[in-house]
C-alpha cells in the first residue's frame, strides 16, 4: 500500500515502526509536525518540553534507561541543546538516541541560515540525511540501528523542502513490540559521569568509534554509486540529490545517505570513474571541503552559490553558466516588483495588537523576541527594535538600560518563549539590581507553530491536565514587586500601565493576557462604521488590522474577516466605530 | 499517459490552497503517476501569499517545479496569479479565480490593485493562455466562499484525461465529511463553467 506523506509525517511513521518509546521536542518550523504525528501512534509517549535542551535531556534519559528515544527541533534549537549533545556523544546511551533536526535554507521562517551539518562534525556524532519521505521513514530505523550498534547519538538532518514536501511512501507491517523488556538504568559511573577523569577515557572511545563509523560509511547501503555515462560525477545528499538528478540525468552519482562521517573510498571510486567531480550542496561547502582534503579536484561553491536553498532551475542556471550543462533558452525578465506585496501580519483580533499600538504611541524602544508578535516590528505598528533569538529580549533590555539609554525601554516576549528561555534573564534583572520593564504577551499557547501546549497552558501534548505555571506568581517569587496582569483590550489600561512601568525605577513585569483568538475561535459581530461621524483621521488604519479598508469618506470593516474584538472602536476619537451590544 | 504534469498553485493564506493541492496530488497517485508536492508553511496562516507545487510524472525527482516549465498555474486570487509569470511558458494554461483579496498596502490607499488587463499582460510575456473562472461567485452561489478552490479543480479537470469518478471520489474523501456534497457540486460547477 502506498500513501502520500510529508517528510515530517514520514519521520514520525518511521519512529513508530522503529519502536521509539519516548519522544520530546520544542516546536519550530519546519520540524514541528514530526513530534505531533509521532504522538498519535499507539504506544507512543511524546512531550513538548519548555525548550530544546530540556527535550534533549529527556531523550537522553530515556535512552540511558535502555529505550529508543526521539528528540526533534529546528536548526536553531540545536544551538540551545548543543551543550547536552556534545557530552552525550562521549557517554553514548544504552538504548537509542535519534535527533531529528531541520535546517531552513532561505530562512522561510527562521532568523538565520546556519548549516547544522557542522554540528555532527563538531560533536563527533553520525548524521544521516534522507532525500525524500520514503527515505525519511527508512532512515529512522537505520539511525536506531546505528545508535545501538555504535553506542552513539544519531542526527537525522532535514531541510524545509524535505520536511514540508510530500511524496509517496510504502506502508509497512505493524512493528514488533520492542517494549517488552522493562526499562532498566545501567549504573555505570565511569561511562555516564563525565568528570574529567572519566571524560578523558571516553574521549578515546569517541575517536575509536569515529574510525569504525567511517568504515561503516563505506559499506552502508545508504551510500551508493549510481553508474551513468559521460564525464561528470555528482556527489549529493538530501533534496539536492533530487534537483541534481533533473539537471544531470546522465551523470554518475554518489548518493550519500550519511553525511558524517564521509566515505573516503567511495569518493575516490567516483573520482576514478569520471573526469569532473561536482558537489551539489546548499549552504556551506561541507562535503566539498572533505573531497578537497582528499586531493581530488572538485567543482562546488565556485559554481553554485552558498546562500539560500536550491532548486533544479537554480542549479541548472549556474551549471550552464560554467559549461557543465548546455544552456537553455533565456526566460524573459518580468516586471512583477511593482505588484503590491502581501506580507504576513497580526491576525484580525489578535490580542498583541493593542500592546504594540500602545508601545508605538509611547515611543518605547522595544527589545523583542521570537513568535507571532515579532510581526509587531512591521509597519505601520513598527514597535519592535531588536529580535535576536529565543529569550534574548530580557537580557537585551537589561544591557540597553545598563548602557545608559534614556528612552523608555521594554522587553516584549511571548509566553512560550518566556518559558523557553526567559526565566534565567528575568532572575538576572533582579540579581543584578536592574530596573527594566518586561512585558509578557501571554496568549496561553505556542501560537506561531500551530498551538502547542507549554508550561502555562495547563494540559500536555498527550491531553493530560497538569498544573499551569503562573508567570506573574513566578516573577513575584523571584523578587519582582511591581507586577501587573492586564487585559489588552482595555486600551486605556494598557497605555496607563506601560507608561507607569516604563517610568518606574524598579524592575517590573506586565503580563498582557488574552488567549490566541485563532485557538479559541472567537467570533463576535463586527463593529459598524458611522461614515458621517468619521473625520478620516486614520487612527484605525494605523492599527494594521486586515478587515479594515479605506473607502471614500472613511473606512469599511469586512464582516467576514473581522472577529469583533472592538479594538478599532477604542482608538477612534470620534466614536464613529460602534461595537454592537 | 503523458510523462509529466506540473501544477503551480498560488493563493492567500486561508483560501484552501493547500487542501486543493493535496487533493490534486492524491488524484495523480490514484491515476498511476508518481507524485510530489511542496509548499512553505509558517507565515501563511497570517494572510501571507501561499504557493504550492504539485507534480505528476512517471518518475518525479524534484518536489519543485522548474521556472518556465509549469503546465498549469492555478491562481485562487487575481493578484497572486500575477506573481508567477517566470514559471509559465507558451504551453501554460493559467486558470485564475476572479476574486480579489486586498493586501494591506491597498487597504491603506498606498498601492493600486492591478486591473484584469494588467494581470493578463504580465502573463502574456511568455504566451501563457489565461482562463478566467468565476470561482468565487460560484462558491458564494453555492453558499460557502471556501468552495472556490474546488470550483477551480473542476475547471482544471477539463484539461486532463483522468476519469471524473476519480476526481469526485478523491474530493469526497479528502474534504471534511459534512461538506462532501457541497464540494462535489462545486467541482461539477467548475466543469460546467468551462463547457459554456
Amino acid at each position: 500500500m502506498k500513501k502520500i506523506m510529508s517528510g515530517n509525517e514520514a519521520f514520525a511513521y518511521g519512529a513508530y515502526l522503529a519502536g521509539i518509546k519516548v519522544g520530546a521536542g520544542y516546536p519550530g518550523t519546519p520540524s514541528t509536525e514530526v513530534l505531533e504525528n509521532y504522538s498519535r501512534y499507539p504506544g507512543a509517549y511524546a512531550e513538548w518540553s519548555p525548550n530544546e535542551k530540556v527535550a534533549m535531556d529527556v531523550g537522553i534519559g530515556a535512552a540511558l534507561a535502555g529505550k529508543r528515544a526521539l528528540v526533534t527541533m529546528k536548526h536553531v534549537g540545536l544551538n540551545v541543546a548543543a551543550d547536552s549533545l556534545f557530552t552525550v556523544s562521549y557517554t553514548g546511551t544504552s538504548g537509542a538516541l535519534v535527533i531529528v533536526n531541520a535546517d531552513d535554507p532561505s530562512m522561510h521562517s527562521s532568523q538565520n541560515e546556519q548549516d547544522n551539518r557542522h554540528y555532527a562534525k563538531a560533536s563527533k556524532v553520525v548524521m544521516l540525511e534522507p532525500a525524500d519521505s520514503e527515505e525519511a521513514k527508512r532512515f529512522v530505523k537505520i539511525a536506531v540501528d546505528i545508535s545501538e550498534m555504535f553506542d552513539t547519538p544519531v542526527i537525522l538532518r532535514s531541510t524545509t523542502r524535505l520536511s514540508h514536501s510530500k511524496c509517496v511512501v510504502e506502508l509497512e507491517d505493524e512493528p514488533a513490540d520492542v517494549a517488552v523488556e522493562p526499562a532498566a538504568y545501567e549504573r555505570n559511573a565511569s561511562k555516564y559521569v563525565m568528570v574529567p577523569m572519566n571524560a578523558r577515557q571516553r574521549r578515546l572511545v569517541v575517536e575509536e568509534r569515529l574510525k569504525k563509523l567511517a568504515e561503516y560509511a563505506e559499506t552502508t547501503p545508504i551510500n551508493y554509486i549510481e553508474p551513468g555515462s559521460g564525464d561528470i560525477g555528482v556527489i549529493a545528499a538530501g533534496v539536492n540529490y533530487q534537483y541534481a538528478k533533473e539537471v544531470f540525468p546522465e551523470a554518475t552519482f554518489l548518493k550519500l545517505g550519511m553525511v558524517y562521517p564521509l566515505p573516503e573510498r567511495l569518493i575516490r571510486d567516483l573520482a576514478g570513474r569520471v573526469k569532473q567531480v561536482v558537489v551539489v550542496e546548499e549552504l556551506d561547502p561541507f562535503i566539498e571541503e572533505h573531497v578537497r582534503l582528499l586531493g581530488i579536484p572538485v567543482k562546488g561553491r565556485e559554481v553554485f552559490p552558498g546562500i539560500a536553498e536550491f532548486s533544479q532551475g537554480r542549479i541548472r542556471k549556474h551549471a550552464a553558466a560554467t559549461g557543465l550543462v548546455p544552456k537553455e533558452a533565456d526566460t524573459p525578465i518580468f516586471q512583477t516588483s511593482q505588484l503590491p506585496v502581501r506580507p504576513p501580519m497580526l491576525c484580525p483580533g489578535c490580542a498583541h495588537r493593542p500592546v504594540f499600538y500602545a508601545l508605538q504611541r509611547l515611543r518605547v524602544a522595544v527589545m523583542g523576541d521570537i513568535g507571532c508578535y515579532t510581526l509587531g516590528a512591521a509597519p505601520p505598528l513598527g514597535s519592535m527594535h531588536s529580535c535576536i533569538c529565543m529569550g534574548a529580549s530580557i537580557g537585551n533590555v537589561h544591557g540597553v538600560d545598563r548602557a545608559g539609554v534614556k528612552d523608555r525601554t521594554a522587553a516584549v516576549i511571548g509566553d512560550s518563549t518566556f518559558f523557553h528561555s526567559g526565566i534565567a534573564p528575568l532572575i538576572n534583572l533582579i540579581s543584578n539590581g536592574g530596573n527594566s520593564t518586561v512585558i509578557v504577551v501571554d496568549n496561553r499557547i505556542t501560537a506561531m507553530t500551530g498551538h502547542q501546549p507549554h508550561p502555562g497552558t495547563g494540559w500536555t501534548m498527550m491531553g493530560k491536565e497538569v498544573p499551569n505555571v503562573s508567570i506573574d506568581a513566578l516573577a513575584r517569587a523571584v523578587g519582582f514587586k511591581k507586577v501587573d496582569v492586564i487585559n489588552p483590550y482595555d486600551f486605556k489600561l494598557v497605555m496607563d500601565t506601560i507608561r507607569e512601568h516604563t517610568s518606574s525605577d524598579e524592575p517590573s513585569l506586565i503580563v498582557s493576557q488574552y488567549p490566541c483568538v485563532l485557538n479559541i475561535k472567537e467570533k463576535k459581530p463586527a463593529p459598524a462604521v458611522d461614515l458621517d461621524a468619521c473625520n478620516e483621521c486614520g487612527n484605525c488604519l494605523r492599527i494594521a488590522c486586515s478587515p479594515m479598508t479605506k473607502v471614500d469618506g472613511g473606512v469599511r470593516i469586512d464582516p467576514a474577516l473581522c472577529i469583533g474584538c472592538g479594538f478599532c472602536a477604542s482608538v477612534c476619537n470620534q466614536g464613529a466605530i460602534k461595537v454592537p451590544n | 499517459m503523458k510523462n509529466k504534469y506540473d501544477f503551480l498553485f498560488a493563493g492567500v493564506g486561508g483560501q484552501g490552497t493547500i487542501l486543493a493541492s493535496d487533493i490534486l496530488c492524491e488524484i495523480g497517485l490514484r491515476c498511476g503517476y508518481d507524485v510530489k508536492k511542496s509548499e512553505v508553511h509558517g507565515m501563511s496562516q497570517r494572510g501571507g501569499a501561499v504557493e504550492s507545487h504539485v507534480r505528476w510524472g512517471e518518475k518525479v525527482y524534484s518536489p519543485l517545479i522548474e521556472e518556465g516549465k509549469t503546465d498549469f498555474l492555478l491562481a485562487f486570487e487575481m493578484l497572486e496569479a500575477a506573481r508567477w509569470p517566470h514559471y509559465t511558458a507558451a504551453n501554460t494554461v493559467a486558470i485564475i479565480n476572479r476574486h480579489q483579496i486586498l493586501p494591506p498596502s491597498v487597504n491603506l490607499g498606498q498601492a493600486q490593485y492591478p486591473e484584469e488587463k494588467e494581470i493578463e499582460s504580465i502573463l502574456a510575456g511568455t504566451g501563457a493562455k489565461v482562463v478566467w473562472v468565476d470561482g468565487a461567485a460560484k462558491a458564494l452561489e453555492l453558499g460557502n466562499a471556501a468552495l472556490g478552490g474546488v470550483v477551480l479543480l473542476g475547471a482544471l479537470s477539463i484539461y486532463l484525461d483522468e476519469p471524473v469518478e476519480v476526481w469526485e471520489k478523491t474530493i469526497a474523501e479528502l474534504v471534511p465529511a459534512k461538506f462532501k456534497e457541497l464540494n462535489i457540486k462545486a467541482f461539477q460547477a467548475g466543469r460546467e463553467l468551462m463547457q459554456k
